[in-house]
């Protein structure tokens, strides 16, 4: 019966991948195609960019993934628990609270550093 | 009446034919599939005008009324202009991300599709799972969002690609947690069962008279997922033109275009599960066929919500964005979810009723809710008091 429901996945993820790909082939078969230097330039209709748009960011950005990756590893690992929450006992409720706990203190010294001041 | 029964006496049908039992579910499966497919596009049309037409109503303009009765085809018409439009690939752009990039962004939101009850059992894929399948498959919108800014080789759309990252990736702690609350209660990750798990008590077991100050926090985090009004900050016009999406043009622009009109109505489909008792109503249970027009009832009105705000509200900037994900819904999520926890279990070891437990929980929500506005409030008024000092003062004229 599983398996049956994950089938129905695997169809839908190839056809929902490929209509969009045929859509542009179609496209591609009934539109104009007329380029040149001009029009293909970097945001064609405004002022010419100054520089390469591939250039070393602020650190901010990665600070804020890297807490994500934290907080959502810690989503990953509380999901089964929530599922498995009406089998288990107090200990493993008391476990989860110690889980979500530490990160919240990981949270307030990051809020305390700084970390989440956008500059 | 059962839009169920209809599937199965059809696979009756075609096993009568002596069809053997593979090919049986492989018609099934891509019947199922083209079903779906076919009803996410024609509704992301309805939804496109619906949009444009209430933004239109509530800024006191007529929206779309040129093409067919009340605009109804405009969205026909752009589509086909949008097809017939020419492409243009910017020559330094990173081709292979730059044309990948609006395929995943349509991949992602109708892989969505495949889950959303929108009656009993009626459902693409009926898998254990779903929430934790909607969470990834959203996801993967943030990454289709940043290799467009990316690829384009464009400034404003690398700085919109950036504030993805910082946004959607920021809103979906809060949104994640507050996903396994309804979990929790129910205890499956299945979106049928949760949507079942919420027919107790007459319409008061819906989960968002449980837990209301859960509900507000999906709401306001939906918000920011659905990059809507005032969480818009990443296509804001006024800093980054248009942000990621600035180089695209033809049918690419159009697959971000209905990418973000579904991305909404997943949404508000998703709170209808997991808060509004999804297809539970009046007389479910006797016919069942009901079920899909209290679904679409509770989903549209979501989607009215938040098309709503999108008309009404101003713009946030972009520091107070990030401060109220990360120093106010974050913290709150965490105790909505620890106490939920704490109270479910208690409920279970006493062997409470339902109706006490979910008074108790509704109690809890109200107490949470009430600390963290009072706190915000005590914040605003010394950021006032603050700013007023330093207000320059200018000096009367003497006479």
């Amino acid at each position: 019966m599983i398996a049956q429901q994950y089938g129905l996945v695997g169809v839908f993820a190839l056809i929902a991948f490929l209509f969009p790909i045929v859509t542009l082939a179609f496209t591609w078969l009934i539109r104009p195609k007329r380029p040149n230097p001009i029009k293909q330039s970097t945001y064609e209709c405004g002022i010419e960019t100054v520089g390469d748009a591939w250039v070393q960011f602020r650190a901010q950005y990665y600070l804020f993934a890297l807490i994500f990756v934290v907080f959502d590893l810690e989503a990953i690992f509380l999901f089964p628990f929530a599922v498995a929450f009406n089998k288990v006992g107090w200990f493993a409720l008391f476990e989860a609270i110690l889980f979500v706990l530490m990160l919240f203190f990981g949270l307030i010294y990051a809020w305390k550093k700084g970390a989440l001041e956008w500059q | 009446m059962d839009l169920r029964s209809i599937g199965e006496a059809f696979i009756a049908w075609l096993q009568g034919l002596g069809i053997p039992q593979g090919w049986v579910l492989l018609i099934n499966w891509l019947l199922g599939t083209l079903i779906i497919l076919g009803f996410a596009l024609t509704l992301a049309l309805v939804l496109i005008w619906l949009e444009r037409k209430l933004a239109g109503r509530i800024q006191d303009r007529l929206g779309p009324n040129r093409v067919g009765p009340f605009g109804l085809l405009q969205p026909i018409a752009d589509a086909l202009k949008l097809l017939t439009k020419e492409d243009i690939t910017p020559a330094d752009a990173d081709r292979i991300t730059y044309n990948l990039a609006p395929i995943i962004a349509v991949f992602h939101i109708l892989m969505m599709f495949a889950v959303i009850p929108f009656a009993d059992r009626v459902v693409g894929a009926n898998i254990n799972v779903g929430v934790l399948y909607l969470m990834a498959f959203g996801a993967l919108g943030t990454m289709a969002m940043l290799m467009a800014g990316w690829a384009s080789r464009n400034k404003y759309a690398l700085l919109g690609g950036f504030r993805v990252v910082a946004q959607l990736f920021s809103y979906e702690i809060p949104i994640a947690m507050v996903m396994m609350i309804p979990v929790l209660l129910v205890g499956s990750m299945n979106l049928n069962e949760i949507a079942r798990g919420q027919g107790s008590l007459f319409g008061l077991g819906w989960f968002v008279w449980v837990m209301p100050a859960a509900f507000l926090l999906y709401l306001v985090a939906a918000l920011a997922e659905g990059e809507r009004a005032p969480f818009d900050l990443l296509e804001a016009e006024s800093e980054i033109v248009a942000g990621y999406n600035i180089e695209y043009s033809a049918m690419k622009f159009a697959w971000f275009y209905l990418a973000f009109f579904l991305n909404t109505w997943i949404l508000s489909a998703v709170a209808a599960t997991l808060f509004l008792g999804g297809w539970q109503g009046p007389f479910v249970d006797r016919i069942p066929a009901l079920g899909v027009v209290y679904f679409f009832g509770k989903t549209f009105f979501m989607f009215f919500l938040f098309a709503w705000i999108r008309a009404t509200f101003p713009r946030l900037r972009i520091d107070q964005m990030m401060a109220f994900c990360w120093k106010v819904l974050v913290p709150m999520s965490l105790a909505l979810l620890l106490g939920a926890a704490i109270l479910v279990k208690l409920g279970q070891q006493l062997a409470w009723p339902f109706a006490v437990t979910g008074g108790l929980l509704f109690v809890m929500n109200v107490v949470v809710l009430l600390v963290t506005l009072s706190l915000l409030g005590r914040y605003t008024r010394t950021l006032h008091q603050q700013q007023n000092k330093r207000l320059f003062t200018p000096e009367l004229p003497r006479l």
